[in-house]
């Protein structure tokens, strides 16, 4: 019996910063084994930006590569040589997965095309994701997390209901785009994984960033499209749209239904302005929102975040308060269910990071985990798995190939 | 290779409104077999109304959004609040691989459709349910709608203008909590070919945005720090924004990150005097003084349009897109190419637009192959050919309001 999920899989990853690194690091924490390629030296890309621990910058305390690489095996190596480009295709020879966000025109000059790739391994599942794809007028083209979202069609409306015209548009928080992209890609690659598995016959996935985060706001598209309805971030007179001010912060309610507008007026103590007949039809009551959010506002502003979230969802209301970063890492929910896991640190010992958001019952994932250090499996993969004898891993070393 | 890459595969779907149908929507667009159970006595507001703009729908079968996070589906009408309909659904559990749903919960078990219980009627089932605060934990029976969930995780903090409210985002997160219970599912898919065994996931949609924070939680971690939202802003590249461009209401996002980039960036702008200026002659000062710059940058993009400006900076290699709006997208040559947007029939509505898969998989790819089902479309297929129950017993289930 496999210990987690996805330990019989063994996946390489040929890829940089944010997007293709979280795609395997999803796949590493249900257990596959993942082989992480970073170019000698400087490394992936994360490593040189923050936050840093204990903003120290350092390629090892990197907080943003250490979230998007727990539980992978690191070996560097430069696929430009000719030689790296060999130890490349052995490696591929004995995988299951390859997962590369390098442009189309670098993996064709690298002579690393998947009909170069399939000859060697008929089986591989091949996932190449890039900004717009391989295919199309822009497939060339650069495009950073920010340029996606807005080439991706939900930039355009954020944030909604803004109150200012001639302000921009803008992208969704974190880094939210590229993880998004990442998620979507390794659905695809488990989909084919899993047919794989079924007929021996492995593919090719081409995941376009632009064409996941389209789909994210495919309802607008959709809406526009059969509807005739053209998107804006610009104010529509919806109830309770956005977060509302608290006394310490921000709370987020949602009455959508006609119960849940009753339960509300009971819990606001039924003010004589909420008797309105039109706001007793849900349709009415949504589109005039304009006239009701000053008075929930009203209601809502002397109230602690915390203590009116409890007391609407325990009348059966929808609510949450806005939190930041600090709230959820201090959140007993978070706590009893354990999103946050111990992982071991070469210098500091053991560090809290996010886990992973769903919890299965058979195979859980870690709970303790591990980042690599630059380099830190070579000798494992090189020596353990493609048997190269020491003396020529250190003249691989010498030779900056790894 | 002639199938789909998740053919064979059937999944009883009890999912409901955006964060559950997608999910099994997305794994009906990969060829899985998708048998959404649903009834009159609680139809999915989907199918009735968009709160997105204030819309109510003229039927059950008039809703694009419902018909957008469907697709492929199949449909059977069973009242789960009747015992009848309940045994039923167990029969449908038995001949499928997975059973998804995203009620509160306890729901499930309350009807008598819990994990255990499946797992009596099918030893290997993978039941996926999704919640928004998961299934365990003080806050599991509290309740949540994509902007509350997004608003708990952290995200909504982090969007926005720095100078104004946090903000919720679209219903986008709604379809990456989807996005998420589905990567579960088809992982522990992948596990049940391997070892015979199937499982319960228990997903939480409040946690299934929080890992779109990594960075800020990280900093928070490891020093202490509390991040906020800054709207198109990064930690080190400037220009890095959203411009203004010639027409109404049209916006370039322009990304500098190295030094050669800013050269040819601003040789693209004409070198004007400015970009001399002490304040812009290295990386740091130029993040340090980007409020400025942006004015400044703002100065040149006002003459072109969004295309003029991405053409000329990406020919340099700078990274530069439109900002794109939902009916702007349909004309962009590059959306047109990729085949994104397909024509779907639907049997009421007629020609609908909607998007397939984003992804293009070389030997099963990804389509759309009909619209969402009307309700209880495929009753005579699932209760008469799969379970073989005669017609005579499915028209008195249905008098029963059993099948309803």
């Amino acid at each position: 019996m496999s210990e987690q999920a996805l330990s019989h899989l063994k996946v390489i990853e040929f890829c940089n910063f944010v997007c293709g690194p979280y795609c395997a690091r999803l796949l590493a924490d249900l257990g596959a084994e993942v082989i992480k390629i970073e170019p000698p030296g400087v490394g992936d890309g994360a490593r040189s930006r923050g936050p840093f621990l204990n903003d120290i910058p350092n390629p090892e305390r990197s907080g943003l590569f250490r979230y998007l690489n727990t539980n992978k095996l690191g070996i560097t190596l430069d696929v430009k040589t000719s030689t790296g480009r060999d130890i490349l295709k052995e490696l591929i020879k004995q995988t299951d997965i390859l997962v590369e966000d390098n442009p189309p025109k670098l993996m064709k000059e690298l002579r690393l095309t998947y009909q170069e790739l399939r000859e060697i391994n008929p089986r591989l599942v091949m996932t190449s994701i890039t900004p717009f794809g391989q295919t199309g007028p822009y497939r060339d083209y650069k495009a950073s997390e920010m340029n996606l979202y807005h080439a991706g069609g939900e930039g355009y409306l954020l944030p909604i209901q803004s109150p200012d015209p001639s302000r921009e548009p803008v992208k969704g928080g974190g880094l939210v785009g590229d993880c998004v992209c990442g998620l979507s890609a390794a659905i695809a690659t488990l989909s084919a994984a899993y047919c794989m598995g079924e007929t021996g016959v492995g593919q090719h996935i081409d995941v376009s960033k632009q064409d996941v985060l389209q789909t994210m706001v495919l309802l607008q598209v959709a809406m526009f499209a059969n509807m005739g309805v053209v998107g804006t971030r610009l104010h529509r007179p919806l109830l309770t749209p956005i977060p509302m001010e608290c006394q310490d912060g921000y709370i987020m309610i949602s009455a959508l239904t006609n119960r849940e507008w009753q339960d509300l007026k009971k819990v606001m103590g039924n003010p004589a302005w909420a008797a309105d007949e039109r706001f007793n039809v849900w349709i009415t009551r949504h589109t005039n929102g304009d006239e009701i959010n000053p008075h929930i506002r009203a209601w809502v502003k002397p109230h602690k975040k915390d203590e009116l979230f409890r007391k609407l969802q325990e009348n059966a209301l929808v609510a949450s308060p806005v939190n930041t970063s600090e709230d959820l890492v201090k959140s007993p929910q978070m706590e009893a269910r354990g999103f946050f896991a111990g992982v071991e640190h070469t210098e500091e010992g053991k560090l809290r990071h996010p886990k992973v958001p769903y919890k299965f019952s058979r195979t859980p994932s870690k709970s303790e985990c591990a980042v690599p250090s630059l380099g830190q499996h070579n000798e494992a993969v090189y020596c353990g798995r493609l048997g190269y004898d020491k003396e020529e891993l250190v003249k691989l070393k010498e030779s900056g190939i790894i | 290779m002639k199938r789909a890459a998740l053919e064979g595969v059937r999944i009883a779907d009890f999912c409901w409104l955006w964060a559950g149908a997608y999910a099994t929507g997305l794994m009906a667009l990969l060829g899985a077999e998708v048998i959404k159970i649903e009834s009159m006595a609680r139809v999915d507001p989907s199918r009735m109304m968009t709160l997105t703009i204030g819309q109510a729908f003229e039927g059950v079968e008039h809703s694009p959004v419902f018909n957008s996070i469907n697709l492929n589906k199949l449909s059977v009408k069973l009242n789960l609040k009747l015992p009848k309909a309940v045994e039923l659904a167990k029969k449908i559990i038995q001949i499928s691989d997975v059973a998804s749903q995203n009620m509160r919960p306890g729901a499930m078990d309350k009807m008598g459709l819990g994990y255990e219980t499946l797992r009596e009627v099918k030893p290997d089932i993978i039941m996926l349910s999704s919640s928004s605060f998961g299934a365990e934990g003080p806050l599991r029976r509290y309740g949540g709608y994509a902007p509350s969930f997004a608003a708990y995780s952290g995200l909504t903090h982090l969007t926005g203008y720095s100078d104004a409210p946090p903000n919720p985002m679209t219903g986008s997160t709604d379809l990456m909590s989807a996005t998420t219970s589905a990567f579960a599912i088809i992982a522990a898919l992948n596990h049940r070919q391997n070892t015979g065994q199937g499982q319960h996931i228990d997903l939480s949609s409040v946690e299934s945005l929080a890992v779109f924070t990594g960075d800020a939680l990280m900093d928070y971690i490891m020093n202490g720090r509390v991040r906020s939202r800054r709207g198109n802003q990064d930690d080190i590249m400037a220009p890095h924004n959203c411009y203004r461009c010639r027409g109404d209401d049209k916006w370039v996002s322009i990304a500098v990150s190295k030094e050669n980039e800013w050269q040819a960036f601003c040789k693209v702008m004409g070198n004007p005097d400015w970009t001399r200026d002490e304040k812009f002659s290295d990386a740091y000062c130029r993040w340090k003084y980007q409020e400025e710059l942006d004015r400044l940058v703002t100065e040149w993009t006002v003459n072109y349009t969004h295309y003029e400006v991405t053409e000329m900076l990406q020919k340099v290699g700078v990274a530069a897109m439109p900002s794109f709006s939902n009916q702007e997208i349909f004309s962009d040559p590059h959306f047109k190419e990729r085949k994104l947007a397909v024509e779907v029939e639907h049997p009421v509505m007629g020609k609908q637009v909607v998007l397939g898969a984003p992804w293009k998989l070389s030997e099963t790819p990804a389509k759309v192959t009909k619209a969402s089902p009307t309700m209880g479309e495929n009753d005579e297929y699932v209760f008469g050919e799969l379970l073989g129950m005669p017609s005579s017993e499915i028209k008195q289930l249905m008098d029963e309001q059993v099948i309803y």
